[in-house]
């Protein structure tokens, strides 16, 4: 509980190694990082499309939900999508959260 | 899909392991920067994601930065594969601005004097350093490369922490190939199985104590197919990922594919989507109907494909034989010769008390690249004698 109402507050941004984008070709967004490239799934790729380094997790989820209102309660698929990006390094938390 | 742009064959350095081909000396003019657009252009819209400058030396290209610019405009995620001989910091600057994503330096050895002896430099060692703490400053992801051989593979250890204190994010510890320049110079470059084995584990236990640390450098080790059993799936498929175009336009599935006996297409007279799709050189060694046996009947096929096709072509004379490295091969007894005369190479060099490059080594430059030519009836290459002290 204390761990997840912590991590809401936090504001993940990109690690540097990585550039997220839409592959018009793929028909998907992708984070590319020296000679390699993920392909992200959809709610991975609506997730990253979020993260700017300002808006937190809490917010992040706001968003998604605003965006898919029937989709049910999304904040712990959204922290657990962030907690595998972190693991990978694909993002970090900016400092002072 | 991987794009590997080859700007140039020229270069300021000799390595004696370089992939260039062998008669890079004798081959056609460079395509034009608008020639060069034209190619990410088409290969971007087949869905190409990658952008690799590479070369020979890519920073001797005057237009690299127009180059840069034009390949980020049309979404690639560009890397620079240099040696950082002809970098500075205000050309590291101009590549950011340029929209340049990643640079890639390569190095010869982590201490100066093996490092320039390979290179064929006197000053190469502290221009990779300066350029690498540059590249770092500047805020770019950063892959150092090192191509490990028999006469630097006992200094992983020194090679590792050089890659931790230069803060690099990708290490590429990898394992010297054995095609074009370095096929000429094995029996003087190939480690022996003991030297092998050791890295590795050394590798491994830095990756442990590094992880264990929280840094989050990544050590790529790369093993040399000459001590598997099993070839490796080349370039992860025939024409499944990567194309490579040459400095003057010639498209191939891999960058040493040159040196097969096949008229591979070239950029100036053929659409991107028709090289890939329709053309012989693409189409020949895709899937398995090319195969003979032992691979045809093979339950293990799909795995590597039938392995190198230059590496079968090199050591056979049949581009669609077995790879020899595979153990079911006809051939792999030649395998089995190339590690009994490491170890006796490294037996010797031992006894004789140098740690480094006892042997003759043939240097990548243009004068012995011009003994390769196929119409040239110049003298064989000369070979350059190198011996560093340990």
């Amino acid at each position: 509980m204390s761990t997840s109402s912590k991590g809401r507050g936090m504001t993940p941004r990109l690690g540097n190694l990585f550039r997220f984008q839409w592959e018009p070709a793929q028909q998907c967004h992708v984070l590319l990082y020296p000679e390699g490239m993920v392909k992200l799934n959809a709610s991975a790729g609506e997730i990253l499309a979020l993260v700017d380094g300002e808006r937190s997790v809490a917010q992040i989820s706001a968003e998604l939900q605003r965006k898919f209102p029937d989709a049910g309660d999304l904040s712990a698929d959204v922290l657990e999508f962030l907690e595998v990006a972190r693991e990978q390094n694909w993002i970090n938390y900016v400092r002072g959260n | 899909m991987w794009l590997l742009a080859e700007l140039t064959y020229k270069c300021p350095l000799q390595c004696p392991y370089c992939s260039n081909p062998l008669d890079f000396a004798s081959h056609g003019e460079e395509l034009s920067t608008a020639q060069w657009v034209e190619v990410f252009r088409q290969a971007r819209e087949l869905g190409a994601a990658q952008l690799g400058f590479s070369g020979g030396e890519p920073l001797v290209r005057r237009d690299l930065e127009l180059l840069i610019a034009e390949a980020r405009r049309l979404g690639y995620y560009t890397n620079l594969i240099t040696s950082g001989i002809g970098l500075n910091a205000a050309r590291i600057a101009a590549f950011r601005e340029a929209g340049l994503d990643h640079i890639q330096i390569s190095f010869q050895a982590s201490d100066e004097e093996v490092n320039n002896m390979l290179a064929g430099s006197e000053k190469a060692f502290r221009q990779k350093l300066a350029m690498a703490r540059e590249v770092k400053a500047q805020g770019y992801p950063m892959v150092l490369n090192f191509v490990t051989h028999r006469h630097n593979i006992d200094r992983i250890d020194r090679i590792i922490e050089l890659c931790v204190e230069l803060e690099a994010d990708y290490v590429e510890l990898a394992t010297c190939q054995y095609y074009g320049w370095a096929y000429e110079n094995r029996d003087a470059l190939l480690p022996t199985r003991e030297q092998l084995e050791r890295a590795e584990r050394i590798t491994n236990e830095y990756r442990a104590r590094l992880a264990a640390a929280g840094n989050p450098i990544r050590l790529i080790f790369v093993t040399p197919d000459y001590y598997e059993e099993r070839p490796k799936k080349c370039m992860n498929g025939w024409g499944e990922i990567f194309l490579t175009v040459t400095p003057d336009g010639t498209a191939l599935p891999c960058h040493s594919a040159r040196m097969l006996p096949i008229e591979f297409p070239n950029v100036k007279q053929q659409s991107i989507a028709s090289i890939w799709n329709d053309s012989f050189g693409f189409n020949h060694f895709r899937g398995d109907d090319w195969m003979q046996e032992p691979c045809r009947s093979c339950d293990e096929k799909p795995k590597d494909l039938g392995g190198c096709r230059c590496q079968a072509y090199m050591m056979t004379g049949d581009m669609h034989a077995t790879d020899p490295v595979c153990s079911k091969s006809a051939h792999h007894e030649r395998i089995l010769v190339a590690r009994e005369q490491a170890e006796i190479a490294y037996a010797a060099e031992q006894q004789s008390g140098q740690l480094g490059c006892g042997g003759k080594l043939l240097a990548r430059n243009e004068r012995n690249s011009r003994g390769y030519s196929r119409d040239s009836s110049q003298t064989s290459p000369a070979s350059v004698h190198v011996i560093a002290r340990g």
